[in-house]
């Protein structure tokens, strides 16, 4: 069964830091120009004096949110994870990763869906850029329910957070008895054949393609890491115990992000055979949602298509094979 | 006709005259001690860091973190032992702590580095960010209420990073008149481009380029001789009666000033001392060491 449609990430961020505001003064919103886009225009409408529009000039706004942290307030800084990660990287390292201060980084437009604006705003590494930095805690909701989740926790935590924000609706993971954890990871389907690990909004497509899965007789565990960082090693290691076989599934390149953290974990710890589904070491391009994430390999069926393909041919290889084969 | 308010009492002046000496005395003796670190930036900026600490800024070192206290951050951070120093006199620490700077597990770091040591109100290393958290400072001390004032050190080097104009850009729109940078212009940066003779360098900016530039960016511009202590406190004190808009001090220093064989080279950006140099130097900051060869004298 097809998982369901939620609100846009992007509505709930706008909508959830407003809420927040009304809490806490001391919440405020730095902006670089893309308020309309990314949804902190909601902000903007209820707290103008709260919103502090920043212009076009990243690295200077991430520092501006940094020195606003040394006198109190909790600034929540939006853009597109291009301008708001990226870009402003070193910023980020010296005067927030370093010093530990409250600031809350929030990329939207993150993933495969950018609007189809193309390699420029798609950025395929920000998990794993974010995730290597000392001290900041990474996190990449699944959908609607948990995204207002980390947002109210972020909220709540003091020091730097990276939250991972997607611009389009995607589907709904959890339901409203869903309780996020920071550095939990979630068994949001049990299965004994095959461990799939995803995070961010690619979990639901996982979980779609596990059904797929099923009705092909392969049944499949699926664990969502929204917290990249700290990562949930005993849930990885329970899981890869479980089935001996653990593929994971992002969208983003599969190099240092998930995939490479569940690689490091298990290498460490129990070593498994890890398949990596997400970009090859490629960056994106312009086109439809659909078709980016066919391209990619990301779409429930392609997710099926490979997770099949990988266990038929280490059933024909024997138990003997450990590895897959070089291309 | 001069402005009698703003005249500066005579033995004030010598009182941090002698505080930027001491300054410049920790300064050498910590670089040379460390056998590492910055010499011709920390010397040109201690006479404003002695007006600063000694005279114009509202805080309590024996409460670092009081909320509506004065801020400043050292945006050329490389600076650093010259703020140290600064602190140190000022009771944040002990002096002879300043012999730790940049040995293992010191709180004197390389660069400074705000969650090891209270009293920074900034960490700040990579050139370009300082001004850009002072800015979120004298933003954060307005939308506090709060009465208190960002003062932020930029080299003259320093503002060939674009991050430094985009602050400029934005500090106006929000009418940030608490927040005051200085650019410590000692007309020469680590390397930069050659000018007449084999040690001659061309100066990070032209004269009258950093006021044009500040100027054109909508701040009011102040130009100080950045070691004539009168002045500079005169100037910094004319800097706290805001009128709407950022102010800039252009502080016309000389890099190395107080040592005479550093004083305009270039190449004591960052250097260390030969026994025969630091002695020589401290005999120059009235400090003669008796045993040429230790800087724990």
């Amino acid at each position: 069964m097809t998982l369901l449609m939620g609100r846009a990430m992007r509505d709930v961020f706008g909508q959830t830091v407003t809420e927040l505001a009304g809490l806490d003064p001391r919440i405020v919103m730095l902006d670089a120009d893309t308020a309309s886009s990314t949804k902190a225009d909601i902000f903007a409408k209820a707290y103008p004096d709260r919103f502090l529009e920043m212009g076009l000039a990243e690295q200077n706004m991430l520092g501006v949110a940094a020195g606003l942290a040394t006198t109190g307030f909790v600034p929540f800084v939006s853009t597109f994870v291009a301008f708001a990660v990226v870009r402003p990287l070193d910023q980020i390292r010296v005067l927030i990763a370093q010093t530990g201060l409250n600031v809350k980084i929030c990329g939207g437009y993150a993933g495969l869906f950018t609007g189809a604006a193309g390699k420029t705003h798609l950025i395929v590494d920000d998990l794993s850029i974010m995730r290597a930095m000392p001290g900041m805690v990474t996190v990449a909701p699944g959908d609607d329910v948990e995204a207002e989740q980390v947002l109210r926790w972020a909220a709540s935590y003091k020091g730097p957070v990276y939250v991972r924000l997607v611009r389009d609706a995607t589907q709904r993971l959890f339901d409203e008895t869903y309780a996020f954890a920071p550095g939990r990871a979630v068994v949001v389907r049990d299965g004994g054949d095959v461990t799939l690990v995803s995070t961010g909004t690619q979990t639901p497509r996982v979980v779609d393609a596990a059904d797929l899965l099923a009705a092909r007789g392969i049944d499949a565990h699926v664990l969502h890491v929204p917290t990249l960082k700290p990562l949930d090693v005993p849930a990885i290691v329970a899981a890869a115990d479980r089935t001996r076989m653990v593929v994971t599934v992002e969208e983003g390149t599969v190099i240092g992000g998930l995939g490479g953290a569940v690689s490091e974990t298990l290498s460490e710890h129990r070593p498994t055979l890890v398949k990596r589904i997400g970009l090859q070491d490629v960056y994106g391009e312009s086109a439809s949602n659909s078709e980016l994430l066919e391209l990619y390999g990301l779409s429930a069926a392609r997710v099926a298509d490979q997770v099949q393909a990988l266990l038929e041919a280490r059933t024909i290889a024997g138990h003997a094979a450990h590895a897959i084969p070089l291309p | 006709m001069p402005d009698m308010t703003a005249m500066v009492d005579a033995a004030e002046v010598a009182r941090l005259e002698e505080v930027a000496r001491r300054i410049r005395v920790g300064v050498v003796r910590g670089v040379n001690q460390a056998k590492a670190g910055h010499l011709g930036g920390p010397l040109s900026a201690a006479d404003v860091l002695a007006a600063l600490y000694f005279h114009v800024m509202r805080i309590r070192p024996d409460e670092p973190d009081w909320p509506d206290r004065d801020r400043f951050v050292l945006s050329k951070g490389h600076s650093s032992i010259g703020l140290y120093a600064a602190l140190a006199l000022r009771g944040y620490f002990p002096v002879e702590e300043l012999l730790t700077f940049d040995s293992l597990g010191s709180r004197l770091q390389g660069h400074p580095d705000m969650t090891r040591l209270p009293g920074l109100d900034m960490s700040t290393g990579s050139l370009g960010m300082g001004i850009s958290a002072a800015l979120g400072i004298a933003l954060g001390c307005r939308l506090a209420g709060r009465d208190a004032r960002a003062f932020v050190m930029l080299g003259d080097g320093e503002c060939q990073e674009g991050e430094v104009w985009e602050a400029a850009f934005l500090a106006p729109r929000y009418g940030l008149d608490n927040l005051i940078v200085i650019v410590d212009h000692n007309k020469l940066q680590q390397y930069g481009w050659p000018g007449e003779g084999p040690d001659d360098r061309l100066p990070p900016a032209w004269p009258g380029e950093l006021v044009a530039k500040w100027s054109a960016f909508g701040w009011r511009v102040l130009e100080v001789d950045g070691h004539d202590m009168a002045a500079v406190v005169r100037v910094l004190e004319q800097a706290a009666a805001g009128d709407g808009r950022p102010v800039a001090i252009i502080a016309n220093t000389i890099k190395g000033r107080g040592v005479s064989f550093m004083e305009g080279r270039y190449y004591w950006h960052t250097r260390t001392l030969t026994a025969e140099e630091f002695a020589t130097a401290m005999a120059e900051l009235g400090e003669p060491v008796t045993n040429p060869a230790g800087g724990a004298a």
